[in-house]
């Protein structure tokens, strides 16, 4: 699963992108949100307040309870602030 | 139409070159949006412009068709830079365009809304005290809103 980060998300967990295997009870977004903030003190500080982040799996906004493929392209990014 | 690109734009000649050879269209609206030079009284040095590039294609595509469905629209236009931008200067190009004025006025006001909402930009601002990350706004969600049948 590939997974990218933008922002201040991208800022604080150090690096753009990388490719994961969550194990197999990450099933959801919800669940991979829960497993990414354990991963570290960069993580957990990124995504302490999940009001602000913003989920696209495949370029498309999903909700938590979305269910995950393992070829999905998930992005992390804050509230977007175009225009 | 729909560009995402670094450098700046004409925005006569691109209004020219998308109204050309149709002779139906009887108004056209648009919009642009310029990097100011304060936000919260903080003074601003510029700011950086990052997207998600596929992503970013993708809202604006969809935001334009659902324009398209709303209102009988000749032709429109989407243009958003990205990159390092000082004060004055240009950000984003929205234009209709439609036989009546009606429909290219509201269907600019529509877009320009949902692009802010919508489409994956986030703003860098360069102040004194140095990198600030552009906060969303209640009141673009809340205008955005206001397009949404209830």
């Amino acid at each position: 699963m590939k997974i990218l980060y933008f922002a201040w998300l991208r800022a604080k967990i150090g690096f753009a992108e990388e490719r994961v295997d969550p194990p197999a009870e990450v099933t959801d977004v919800a669940a991979l949100l829960r497993w990414l903030q354990g991963r570290g003190p960069g993580f957990a500080a990124a995504l302490q307040d999940l009001s602000v982040v913003r989920v696209a799996v495949n370029q498309d906004y999903v909700k938590p309870g979305h269910r995950l493929n393992r070829d999905d392209e998930v992005a992390l990014f804050p509230p977007v602030t175009g225009g | 139409m729909i560009r995402v690109q670094r450098e700046d734009f004409d925005i006569g000649a691109e209004i020219a070159k998308l109204t050309a050879d149709n002779r139906r269209i009887g108004g056209v609206a648009s919009f642009i949006g310029l990097v100011r030079d304060m936000a919260g009284g903080a003074a601003i040095g510029a700011m950086t412009l990052e997207h998600y590039p596929g992503m970013t294609e993708k809202k604006l595509a969809e935001i334009e068709s659902e324009a398209c469905r709303r209102w009988p629209l000749d032709a429109s236009l989407i243009i958003h830079r990205y990159g390092r931008l000082e004060p004055g200067e240009r950000i984003v190009l929205v234009v209709t365009a439609s036989a009546h004025r009606e429909a290219a006025l509201a269907s600019c006001a529509f877009l320009i809304d949902w692009l802010k909402t919508e489409a994956p930009f986030w703003k860098l601002e360069e102040t004194e005290t140095g990198g600030k990350w552009v906060e969303a706004r209640e009141g673009d969600a809340a205008a955005a809103k206001r397009w949404v049948a209830d």
